[in-house]
Parts: C-alpha cells; sequence; structure tokens
C-alpha cells in the first residue's frame, strides 16, 4: 500500500470515530502511532502534539504534522485528507438534511436541545486545557483572569492570550 | 441584525479564525462571526455548534462546512473549509521544519506556558459567556453541568457522553417546545428571533 493511502486510512479511521474533535483525538493517536505501530517515539509524539497546540490553527492538525513527520509531503497530505474528508463528507450531508428539514416544528426545537451538551463541552475541554497548561504555580491564576476577561468583557479575546504569554516571559 | 457574509468575507473570515486559535478555534470562531462580523445570533451559532459538536471530526472545522453550505453549497463550504485550515497547515510544517531550532530557546517555551494558561481561560470564558448570553432553562444548565462533569471527573468516554446527552438534551427541549406551544400561540416563522426553546415562557 502506498504510504499516502495508508495514512489516509489511519487518520480517516481515526477522525471518525473522535466525537468532541481534537482533544478526543490526542490518546487514539498515540495508542496507533507509537504503542501499535511504532512510527515515532513517545518524546517525539509529545513535541509534535505541544508544537501543534502552541501554534495557532485548529489542534486537528496535530495529526497532519504527525503524518508528514512519517512520511514527508505525501503523508502530510494523507493524513490531513484523512482527517477532514471523511468528516467533512458527514457534516455536509447532515446540513443537507438540516435544510431539507427546515420547516419541520420539531427541527429547531431538538437543535436546541443539543445546545446545553455543546456547552458543556466546551467547559470540559476549558478545564482539560487548565489542567494541562498548570505546569507552573501561577498558571491557574492566568487560567481564571483570562477566563474573567473573556466571560465579561466584550474585546478582543487575543489581548488574554499576549497578556499570558508576557506574564510566562517574566515568571519563567 | 445578521449580515450576509460574501464568499471573500467567509474565506477571510474563517482564515482570521483559524490563524487566532491558539489551542482550540471555538473562542474565536464565536467572537469573529457572533461578536465582530454579526453572521449569525448567538442562538444560531450555539445550534450549529452544538450539531458540530455531536458530529466527529474537528468541530470548527465541521462548523465551517455547514456554514458554508448554508451559505453558498459547495463553494461556500469548500470556502469555509480553506480559509479555516490552509493557512494554518503551512505555518505548521514550516514551524515543524524549525522546531529542532526554535524549541531550545527557554524564552519561547515559558512564553508558550503562558500562552496555553490563557488559551485554556479563553475556552472557559467563552462557554460561560455565551451560556449567560443564552439564558438557558434550569434543566438546560443542569445537563450541561452534568456533561462537564461526567467528561472532566468521571472521565467518561466522548462517545457515551453524546449517546445519551444528546437524546436527553433534545427530548427536554422538544418538551418546553410543546409545554409552551399548549400555551400561547407561537411566532409562525422559524427565522423570527423568539422561537428559541431555550427560553424560558417568561422572559420574552
Amino acid at each position: 500500500m502506498p504510504l499516502w493511502l495508508d495514512m489516509f486510512l489511519l487518520f480517516a479511521s481515526l477522525s471518525l470515530v473522535a466525537v468532541g474533535g481534537a482533544n478526543v483525538l490526542a490518546p487514539e493517536m498515540h495508542r496507533q502511532l507509537v504503542d501499535i505501530r511504532h512510527l515515532m517515539d513517545e518524546a517525539t509524539f509529545s513535541q509534535l502534539l505541544a508544537l501543534a497546540q502552541a501554534a495557532p490553527g485548529p489542534n486537528i492538525l496535530s495529526g497532519s504534522i504527525m503524518g508528514y513527520w512519517i512520511g514527508g509531503v505525501p503523508g502530510l497530505l494523507g493524513a490531513t485528507l484523512g482527517l477532514l474528508g471523511p468528516t467533512a463528507l458527514l457534516a455536509w450531508l447532515i446540513a443537507g438534511l438540516t435544510k431539507r428539514l427546515a420547516h419541520a416544528p420539531w427541527l429547531r426545537p431538538a437543535q436546541a436541545g443539543l445546545v446545553p451538551l455543546a456547552l458543556g463541552l466546551v467547559g470540559a475541554s476549558g478545564l482539560v486545557m487548565a489542567q494541562a497548561a498548570a505546569s507552573f504555580p501561577l498558571a491557574p491564576v492566568i487560567t481564571g483572569l483570562a477566563t474573567l476577561y473573556v466571560w465579561l468583557a466584550p474585546l478582543n479575546p487575543l489581548w488574554a492570550l499576549l497578556a499570558g504569554g508576557l506574564l510566562g516571559l517574566v515568571l519563567l | 441584525m445578521t449580515a450576509k457574509p460574501t464568499l471573500p468575507n467567509l474565506f477571510f473570515g474563517f482564515m482570521k479564525v483559524g490563524c487566532m486559535a491558539f489551542g482550540g478555534a471555538q473562542a474565536v470562531a464565536r467572537r469573529v462571526m457572533v461578536e465582530e462580523r454579526h453572521w449569525l445570533s448567538e442562538r444560531d451559532y450555539a445550534e450549529l455548534l452544538a450539531l458540530a459538536h455531536v458530529l466527529p471530526g474537528p468541530n470548527v472545522g465541521n462548523f465551517a462546512v455547514m456554514f458554508g453550505r448554508r451559505e453558498y453549497g459547495l463553494a461556500g463550504a469548500a470556502t469555509c473549509v480553506a480559509g479555516f485550515f490552509g493557512l494554518p497547515l503551512c505555518l505548521l510544517v514550516g514551524l515543524v521544519s524549525l522546531y529542532g531550532y526554535v524549541g531550545q530557546y527557554a524564552q519561547v517555551n515559558a512564553a508558550m506556558h503562558g500562552v496555553a494558561a490563557a488559551a485554556a481561560g479563553l475556552v472557559l470564558g467563552t462557554a460561560l459567556r455565551m451560556g449567560t448570553r443564552l439564558k438557558p432553562p434550569p434543566e438546560a444548565i443542569g445537563l450541561a453541568l452534568a456533561v462537564l462533569l461526567a467528561s472532566t471527573v468521571f472521565k467518561v468516554p466522548l462517545l457515551l457522553i453524546v449517546a445519551v446527552g444528546a437524546p436527553v438534551g433534545v427530548f427536554a427541549a422538544l418538551r418546553r417546545a410543546r409545554a409552551r406551544t399548549a400555551a400561547p400561540a407561537p411566532p409562525p416563522d422559524r427565522r423570527t428571533p423568539p422561537t428559541d426553546a431555550l427560553k424560558r415562557p417568561g422572559d420574552a
């Protein structure tokens, strides 16, 4: 099997069960790439994951750069298409379905019923990130201040990131 | 009070979201689409994001596909996805090639630790902001907290949370909507603002 196809199939199978997005992807990716297939060692995996999370961009791209690390450009393309293609197709089909059902009186309440689920999951991923980021004593304070800022101030959230970066530079 | 974006609007809007997404795109996505550009109302955004959440794959990526399709069909979906992932992907490939080199600087790591702590606050603050602006009824708040606890404290697999939480949420919302329809006459058009099942009957 050509490498790109191998990567495509591997990452497509990972992405299609990743309900909840990139946060769920990481443990399963680790199991496949490091434990089962020995495509990279533990240290490389952690470094690439940390890099993808620190760099700007959707976290799912951590899979893309793992593919790039393993197989250069063909690995990158195979992994990215695998991560994004099948799930995008699914989202496309669901969007079509909701469009067709737009006039069904139950659709909108039903969709609204999923909102608490999304709120809970967004909150949970925030807490998981906070825990992972608590690598120095003042980290929870930075997290708490950023939370209050985004919650209460109608200003650009990126100021909080900039402040966090500067505090990290000063404190560490 | 929403404004329909053009295709270039979509491309550059999602590019902005992608490039400013540190540790997850949700905080920036909501900021750009709801508060800056008024492409969607808070409620429309929350409902589409919720759908994107229960589907597998990247949440905001799914959102890009669905929102793009809703606005401009296939061209819209492709534009949103390309805008969202394109530049960050190139950037990341460049960074990986450079990493051995930049990672050695202690200052870069220190700043990145601070950014990570703040990024967690961005996500938490976004959940709180959406929650307070949407004013969900008590049972919806209860469900959101139950999902939060199940995921963080009890480490329930996400697939299971969605499999149980989605039907529960939909059932509760449908029941509330029906209870409301039984009392006063509901607004006729689904686009009229107060059609929301989440709002308490009293506060509309």
